[in-house]
């Protein structure tokens, strides 16, 4: 996928919109920090979630997280193979290691994320 | 020389018909076993227990021991933890026969003594908060977070204010948001942060009418104090919400500054941490809560009374407090531990508890100083009792990972620091020495990381070669868990 059509959230998942679905996974530069993922958790095809709320959860030997919905919509499909073939994040974030796809309400903005530009200077922000 | 027996489970040991003890015969009548459980309840085979002798046993059992790192064998700066060494006399104090054999049923006029022992530690545990109600049934601290904010979730159901939100910085115990989840919270972490401390324009723009509580763990995870916790304990109550401390760290304040002094509304302590109990791997903890007046009545019961009679006689009670939240737990919690700590606090008196405190925030100092330039702290030149070291340029310069560095400690006789926490350090080894290690033992631990480091790095990422077993593999055991171990039939 082109990165520079994604939009990015500043908890890490990145989202392309076609018409109504978007398209949700994590960026590979969070992958890389979450180190060696060992588990992932997927919501739930027909779950309803509000934008920044979390809608599942990625654990590595480190540490778990949630991953946040980057906007409200219904889930409509989920990457299923992917829990059980967790390399595909680390070795194609944007493309096979898809998480979920979103039908987003009507309304819905993207005012509130960022181009690729903008998450890349975000996250130089961050210490890593 | 290492027994390999004890490696074995007792299932590889069994061999039919060994027993550690035969009975004798029974002198009442035998009485088929379905005049006594109803047959559809009985199981139709024997359960597949080891056959195995008391000594099979016994050497399994210590000869495991003896490949553990304990306090007692180690050094063992595990951060967050506070390893610090259990004086042995606490042991006599908390098996004494008429503590040991005391059956919590008893009437209070037949447990006076235990009671003293408990009011006391109440009081003693106000005093080193600086808030009057104690309730000591949480077993632990986490559970001790729950029953806090369960009381803060009906202190604001009685007012009739409906609030939601419990507000946490990003360095907060995994517990913290837990606990208030199951509590029925909704969790808002501040992800910003300046320098470690809490970013004050992020906190207030959470804050609002829906604001229940603010969790603040003080001195924090990377062991800093939050020196403007009275400016940020102000926000929340102005807003009308309450402040937790976390007294996860209180090892580096006591007798120093207390919780209720610097705005906190609410606390637990972890008596096993703190005030020593021989904990890890299981326990038990002790997990004490302290609260404001206007909260006691909330607490769990019961909570130990004294009173004094007219012929002068004091009489130690229970009360319930009149709002109660209801048990958490049995009785009075972990009691074992709550004696221990009790011996612990008046073996040091008041200045002795003080002096912990500044030992601990001493040794914590020293090894800084020793550590800084092999291994850079990125929240600075000093802490509380302990410091959040990080390996990040050593990674990359060379590929020395934090775990390498933890595993090959244990073939130098040091248990690890706790490493990869807290998150907003990348490649962390959180190191607290406790003050029970001598400046020798400080040094020697600061030798071995800096030999450490000189090592090649492809060797080190096969460490341990010396203990029991080899590095285990993290991601396999992590994706393919092997929870249940099966009898081969």
């Amino acid at each position: 996928m082109d990165r520079s059509q994604l939009k990015f959230a500043k908890t890490d998942e990145w989202l392309a919109l076609e018409g109504d679905v978007a398209t949700v996974g994590i960026t590979d530069v969070a992958v890389e920090a979450l180190t060696d993922l060992v588990y992932l958790a997927l919501p739930t095809v027909g779950k309803q979630y509000k934008a920044g709320t979390p809608f599942g959860e990625v654990e590595s030997v480190k540490a778990a997280s949630d991953l946040y919905a980057p906007v409200t919509g219904e889930v409509i499909a989920v990457n299923e193979d992917l829990p059980n073939n967790l390399d595909w994040l680390s070795a194609d974030a944007f493309g096979k290691g898809w998480i979920v796809k979103f039908k987003v309400a009507p309304g819905t903005t993207l005012d509130h994320l960022m181009d690729a530009k903008g998450y890349a200077a975000y996250w130089d922000t961050r210490a890593h | 020389m290492r027994n390999q027996q004890a490696t074995q489970l007792l299932f590889e040991l069994s061999k039919p018909g060994r027993r550690a003890a035969r009975y004798p015969m029974a002198d009442v009548p035998d009485r088929p076993l379905t005049d006594l459980i109803p047959e559809a309840q009985l199981a139709t085979a024997l359960p597949p227990l080891p056959e195995v002798t008391e000594p099979d046993v016994i050497r399994h059992f210590v000869n495991l021991s003896t490949l553990n790192m304990s306090v007692d064998t180690h050094f063992y700066p595990l951060g967050s933890c506070t390893m610090k060494y259990n004086p042995k006399r606490h042991e006599r104090l908390a098996s004494l026969p008429g503590l040991v054999d005391l059956h919590p049923y008893q009437t209070p006029a037949a447990s006076q003594g235990m009671l003293q022992f408990l009011y006391e530690m109440q009081q003693m545990l106000a005093e080193i908060a600086g808030l009057p109600g104690v309730s000591m049934q949480p077993a632990a601290g986490a559970q001790g977070e729950l029953t806090a904010l369960l009381v803060a979730a009906q202190y604001f159901r009685d007012r009739g204010e409906h609030r939601t939100k419990v507000i946490f910085p990003n360095s907060a115990h995994g517990t913290n948001p837990a606990s208030a989840a199951i509590a029925g919270f909704e969790c808002v972490q501040l992800n910003q942060s300046e320098g470690g401390y809490v970013s004050l324009p992020e906190l207030q723009s959470q804050l609002n009418d829906q604001t229940a509580v603010f969790m603040i763990t003080n001195p924090s995870t990377l062991g800093l104090f939050e020196r403007r916790i009275q400016t940020i304990a102000k926000m929340v109550h102005d807003v009308g919400g309450l402040v937790y401390i976390d007294g996860a760290n209180m090892n580096a304040i006591l007798g120093i500054t207390r919780p209720g002094d610097f705005g906190g509304d609410m606390m637990h302590y972890n008596v096993h941490k703190t005030f020593t109990g021989p904990h890890g791997a299981g326990g038990p903890g002790s997990g004490p809560i302290a609260v404001r007046d206007f909260l006691a009545d909330y607490l769990p019961g019961p909570i130990v009374t004294k009173e004094q009679q007219p012929d002068g006689t004091v009489v130690y009670g229970l009360k319930t407090p009149s709002k109660t939240i209801g048990r958490m737990r049995t009785f009075f919690g972990n009691v074992g531990i709550l004696l221990r700590g009790y011996c612990y606090l008046k073996t040091l008196g008041a200045e002795g508890v003080k002096a912990v405190s500044d030992n601990a925030v001493l040794n914590a100092n020293y090894l800084l100083q020793k550590l800084k330039h092999v291994l850079p702290v990125p929240q600075g030149e000093r802490c509380m009792h302990e410091f959040v070291a990080s390996a990040q340029k050593l990674k990359t310069e060379k590929g020395i990972s934090a775990m390498d560095i933890a595993k090959r400690l244990l073939d130098y006789g040091f248990h690890a620091p706790t490493v990869y926490f807290p998150l907003v350090v990348p490649e962390a080894l959180m190191m607290e020495p406790t003050e029970t290690e001598s400046k020798e033992t400080l040094d020697a631990f600061a030798a071995a990381i800096e030999q450490i480091i000189t090592e090649d790095p492809e060797r080190l990422h096969q460490a341990p070669f010396t203990g029991p077993a080899s590095r285990p593999d993290d991601l396999k055991a992590g994706r393919n868990p092997v929870l249940k171990w099966v009898a081969k039939a």
